[in-house]
């Protein structure tokens, strides 16, 4: 199994998502996330005095699925979340070595 | 003594309307420090109406406002306790009754000390506070009312002119934070970390009720239902418009971009501007004092940083060099035509410069007793039972440290439960 983590711009989330869906991603988790990379924050001002916000805010998603689907599924994120500009975020995958579903116990590809 | 029930109305109501003043403050200044001490500002500025109120009716008013005990320097103790508060107050003949006076006076002994909050922002205790509060409004504030409102008072008695508190009130608190500044030093991390507002929307809203209070305050200050009185509330009502427009548009010019901030502080500096002239000057020097506030007042803020004095909400920048300006600015445009009584008149008025001379001498006198007197109370309260929290304190936050709880709770994950 493999987690697919994607930081993605705020407003493409609904896009992501739709694609996902249509794809046959049945469940994700988001979170809202602050960070930077080649995008910069922007400047504040209060009574005069500059005050220059680094972080640019984002949102986290995290969807845990079958080795096999991995790839299909970063392609279908990236797909939905690009806008050719500086800031799209990035999306990357890690192994997962086990997963239980809490309501009935079950593990392994079996919870997912 | 002839009492007017149309003054009276007018004066208990404009107490009341200065009373909200307060809570108008709470907001303006809450919505301006970070999410972790709004609740400890917004009680700071709650308590100080109960502190100031109780210290007024047992001590100050008596000195501000009773019998001069000698040389016009301070009022006896003759109205002690609110004791004798129906006989006249000296110097006044009023149409409302003395117990009347003595409230709406109150509020402004109440206002004043709150101001104080904006400069000890986020690092001072609240019974520390408190108990500065009561001292200073004994020992600076009720002298320098005594001085300049009372007709007994020794600048008074040299026609000073001060409508509504330019010296008493503005500059008295300006010079006053100067020296809290310095007692209590900066808050850790300024002027190097961010700082930010937390809410202006809280501010904006807190500003609108000091505009609608502010009308109270100056046109309050006619002690009657009349002409003056109306000339003092479209007076004020002018000078926050220029006040506004003048602050975004040196922010237009300074920065590119006219700010919210900007906006609710500049129709504050120019209600400032216009307070110790509301009753002195004709609309339309208002709408110019108004516009003077605004741009003194957006430049002023900038000079802590120059010069390294932690003011945190700018009460020196916005009510002391403001109000230095208003009250300098009666000498240029106090009337006759206005305020048929006035003793001197201003240069526009063919007064010649004997005015600007006796507002300068109570600018220099006002700045001077602020500054020292306050310096000596704060240092006694820091060294006593303190005025500065801990540094571990601060890094917390003042209302989960000193008053266990937190302004918003928006999520569920903290949720706690009932006992220890």
């Amino acid at each position: 199994m493999k987690l697919i983590t994607a930081v993605v711009k705020p407003f493409k989330l609904d896009d992501v998502k739709e694609a996902l869906e249509t794809y046959g991603v049945h469940g994700l988790t988001v979170s809202e996330v602050n960070g930077y990379g080649r995008q910069k924050g922007h400047t504040e001002v209060y009574r005069g005095a500059e005050y220059t916000v680094d972080f640019v805010p984002k949102v986290r998603i995290e969807i845990v699925v079958d080795d096999a689907d991995a790839s299909g599924v970063v392609g279908v994120i990236v797909k939905a979340a690009n806008t050719g500009q500086i800031g799209d975020g990035k999306v990357w995958v890690t192994p997962v070595e086990d997963i239980v579903r809490v309501r009935t116990g079950e593990r392994g590809p079996d919870a997912l | 003594m002839h009492i007017d029930s149309g003054d009276t109305a007018w004066v208990l109501g404009s107490a009341a309307l200065v009373l909200f003043m307060t809570p108008g403050l709470a907001l303006f200044y809450g919505g301006m420090v970070r999410s972790k001490n709004v609740l400890a500002m917004m009680v700071a500025n709650f308590a100080t109406i109960a502190a100031v109120s109780i210290i007024w009716a047992l001590l100050a008013y008596s000195i501000a406002f009773g019998p001069d005990a000698g040389h016009g320097l301070l009022g006896g103790l003759h109205f002690g306790g609110l004791a004798n508060a129906n006989d006249p107050v000296p110097g006044y003949d009023l149409s409302v009754p003395p117990l009347a006076f003595a409230a709406f006076q109150m509020m402004f002994a109440v206002i004043t000390a709150a101001l104080l909050t904006g400069t000890a922002a986020e690092r001072t205790k609240f019974g520390g506070f408190l108990a500065f509060a009561v001292l200073w409004t004994v020992v600076v504030y009720a002298p320098i009312a005594h001085w300049v409102f009372s007709p007994s008072g020794w600048l008074a008695q040299r026609g000073v002119l001060d409508y509504a508190g330019g010296n008493v009130v503005e500059i008295n608190s300006g010079a006053s934070a100067l020296a809290l500044a310095f007692v209590i030093g900066r808050r850790h991390g300024w002027p190097r970390e961010a700082v930010a507002p937390h809410s202006l929307p809280l501010t904006v809203m807190g500003a609108g009720i000091l505009w609608f209070g502010w009308f109270g305050f100056n046109a309050g200050s006619a002690l009657a239902s009349d002409g003056l009185a109306s000339q003092a509330l479209i007076g004020t009502q002018l000078a926050a418009c220029g006040g506004l427009l003048a602050w975004c548009g040196v922010e237009k010019f300074r920065t590119g971009q006219p700010t919210t901030l900007g906006a609710a502080s500049g129709a504050v500096a120019g209600l400032v501007a216009i307070t110790p002239a509301a009753g002195y000057v004709n609309s339309m020097a208002a709408i110019f004092i108004g516009l003077v506030g605004g741009v003194v007042g957006a430049y002023a803020v900038t000079v802590k940083f120059k010069a390294g004095y932690d003011d945190s909400l700018d009460v020196v920048g916005v009510h002391g060099a403001c109000g230095l300006a208003g009250t300098l600015l009666v000498g240029v445009f106090a009337s006759r035509t206005v305020n048929p009584g006035l003793r001197f008149t201003g240069l526009v008025d063919g007064g010649g410069a004997h005015l600007l001379g006796v507002q300068s001498l109570a600018i220099v006198c006002s700045i001077g007793w602020a500054f020292g007197m306050t310096w000596i109370v704060a240092t006694v309260v820091q060294r006593t039972i303190g005025l500065r929290v801990s540094e571990d304190v601060e890094y917390e936050g003042l209302d989960t440290a000193l008053h266990a709880e937190s302004a918003y709770d928006f999520g569920n994950v903290r949720a706690g439960r009932l006992g220890g």
